[in-house]
């Protein structure tokens, strides 16, 4: 299984014995020396790096980091600002926690050669207000790094000069969407801000141009920097280059933080060979392979079609278990790589149960701006809730998706799509189990069932 | 407004962080917070006043953002994650458990004061599920067992008071 070997780039020190997070461990492990040399070089050709390496944001979307960079206004006079989304807020995704935590002069080097590549005079870490110790240990961080001379004024004693603060979010899901970030930064509400006008690039924080980042794509630009754009483009899979993180929940043996190369490893190979398979006696049922908002894959369903290998169309077939983990590919079943948080399902969960769970979040989150999101998020929830706890219909089903059907296309944000895609999918895989759930509620449940809602 | 030394310095030091006062907001909710255990309706004046905004732009946050709150709370406040990944691996129960040591209803202060029990969303930790944030520490792999065993900790250094 030589294959299978993770390619620990971004997560090479993470529970590595010995290593702490002072900037005295980070320096003897090499830390900062990139940067050094980066503020040797022009920034043009660091921005050239990073577009050459095809490195795709780690937050969800999977947008091209260099072209994220080049719709930069750079004209406009106004300071530039970045902001690293360290929201980490979309549920089944935990990767960015462990680099704030055990790693965090990693994130800030990335975060400070992106700064100077772009000509950033200041930048922020969005941390969400749940993770204290984070907060207080980037903070503790960025003082090191300052007193070293890596932060502040006349980074690596050049004339280039940037700071970086920490600012903490308070519970809020949507503000890991940057429009609603930056709304949050400002001391507002964190409704989101419709495109156009206000794309960050252009129009961000205080109306200047922001560039808004997750944590962990920062941490990548770090090692293109290093290595360069050319030699980052060579792991991973071509248009799905680098090492992508998946964060592995719910029920498989093993469940946890697992980097390969993107597109190098299947679902099943991540599934069963390195998550050590379904609990003892139990099947896989169903998984969602990129946060919550992904849709859904069922056990057992096949994906046809035909894909680019090299120049040539080639024809696949693939069941769950075949599929590559990369953006691409799980775009072509229909699905997301999303933020990298795979959620494992075994025989034990029913369906209606686990998308109540799923729509009570996305209630609870929606910012209530857009009335589609508000209104089909609450009654998204309150259907699937009466359908475990009250009175269940065999109609409820066609309800739901009505219901979601309205949402998608027409709200500011993509929340709307992230609340609606769970319920499509949930009933477009398991209609039946929607259907037949006023009579299999009464059924005696397996034992291991958990209550979901 | 009765705020220790300490606060109002990081108050004062914070507030040079940005270029508009009012993105100051949220840090100044969070260390009044932190120093005074809730949001009393004079901080949100006071915090308009410092900040050079209306009251109503400082309210209006307070009441958006799940982790302000504007009445006190128990003297430890257990959150337990709601999302999906924890309630695969048990964290309903984990809850109910918490709610019979304390003897009480989440989103309620226990009748001894010594806890407040929530029900939160997604903790980014789903890996180690279940999980508890406690006051500002995390807590993994809290099934029925732990969760006992957490609650008598906290019961045991209530009564050392
Ligand atoms: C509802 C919603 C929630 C989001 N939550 C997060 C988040 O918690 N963390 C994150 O990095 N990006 C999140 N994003 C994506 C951001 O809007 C943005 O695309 C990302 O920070 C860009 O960084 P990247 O290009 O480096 O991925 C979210 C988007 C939406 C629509
Ligand atoms: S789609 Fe939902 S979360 Fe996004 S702006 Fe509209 S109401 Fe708010
Ligand atoms: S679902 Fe509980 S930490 Fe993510």
């Amino acid at each position: 299984m030589a294959d299978l070997e993770q390619r620990r780039i971004i997560f090479k020190h993470i529970d590595e014995p010995g290593y702490s997070n002072d900037i005295a461990c980070y320096v003897r492990n090499g830390g900062y020396e990139v940067l050094k040399k980066s503020v040797l070089r022009k920034p043009d050709e660091l921005i050239d790096e990073v577009k050459k390496s095809g490195l795709r944001g780690r937050g969800g979307a999977g947008f091209p980091c260099g072209v994220k960079w080049g719709l930069v206004d750079r004209k406009s006079g106004k300071p530039i600002y970045l902001i690293v989304n360290a929201d980490e807020s979309e549920p089944g995704t935990f990767k960015d926690r462990y680099i704030m935590h055990q790693d965090p002069h990693q994130l800030i080097e990335g975060t400070m050669i992106s700064c100077f590549a772009n000509n950033v005079k200041q930048a922020y870490i969005y941390i969400r207000g749940e993770m204290p110790h984070g907060a207080r240990i980037l903070e503790k961080a960025l003082a090191e790094a300052r007193a070293a001379g890596f932060v502040g004024k006349n980074i690596c004693g050049t004339t280039y000069s940037c700071d970086i603060f920490v600012h903490r979010g308070a519970g809020a899901y949507i503000c890991g969407e940057e429009t609603g970030l930056i709304e949050s930064l400002e001391g507002k509400r964190a409704n989101p801000r419709i495109k156009p006008p206000y794309f960050p690039a252009v129009l961000g924080l205080y109306q200047c141009p922001t560039i808004v980042n997750n944590v962990e794509t920062l941490c990548h630009v770090k090692y293109i920097a290093e290595f360069g754009g050319i030699e980052y483009a060579k792991i991973g899979t071509p248009n799905n280059t680098g090492t992508r993180i998946f964060c592995v929940s719910g029920h498989v043996q093993r469940p946890g933080y697992y980097e390969f190369e993107a597109g190098k490893i299947t679902m099943g190979q991540l599934l069963n060979d390195v998550c050590g398979g379904p609990l003892p006696g139990r099947k896989f049922k169903a998984v969602i392979p990129g946060g919550s908002s992904a849709k859904i894959l069922r056990f057992g369903e096949r994906y046809k079609g035909k894909r680019k290998v090299g120049a040539d169309m080639v024809d696949y077939d693939w069941g769950v278990e075949d599929v590559p983990m990369d953006f691409d590919s799980l775009g072509m079943v229909g699905t997301m790589g999303g933020s990298g948080g795979v959620i494992v399902m075994d025989d034990t969960v029913n369906m209606v149960e686990a998308l109540a769970n799923i729509n009570a979040f996305y209630s609870h989150e929606s910012c209530g701006q857009c009335t589609p999101c508000r209104e089909g998020s609450l009654w998204m929830k309150k259907i699937t809730t009466r359908m475990v706890h009250g009175n269940a219909r065999s109609e409820d089903a066609a309800l739901l998706k009505s219901v979601a059907d309205q949402i998608p296309g027409r709200t500011i944000c993509a929340f709307g799509e992230a609340c609606s895609w769970p319920t499509q999918s949930f009933i477009a895989k398991f209609g039946d189990e929607f259907k037949n759930y006023p009579e299999s509620k009464k059924a005696v449940k397996p034992a291991e069932a958990q209550t979901l809602i | 407004m009765n705020l220790k030394a300490e606060t109002l310095a990081k108050i004062d030091e914070v507030i040079t962080h940005y270029p508009v006062k009012r993105s100051a907001t949220l840090p100044l909710l969070h260390l009044i917070q932190e120093d005074m255990g809730y949001i009393p309706e004079k901080a949100e004046e006071w915090i308009a006043a410092k900040l050079e905004i209306e009251p109503i732009n400082v309210y209006e946050v307070v009441t958006f953002y799940p982790m302000f709150r504007r009445k006190p709370i128990g003297r430890r406040h257990i959150k337990v994650c709601r999302t999906l990944s924890c309630a695969l691996m048990g964290g309903y129960k984990t809850c109910e458990q918490f709610e019979k040591e304390f003897n009480t209803h989440r989103g309620e202060v226990s009748p001894d004061g010594n806890v407040t029990i929530e029900f939160v969303e997604c903790l980014a930790s789903c890996g180690t599920a279940p999980v508890v944030l406690i006051d500002d520490d995390l807590h993994e792999k809290v099934d029925c067992a732990k969760a006992k065993q957490i609650s008598d900790q906290i019961k045991a250094e209530a009564k050392k008071r």
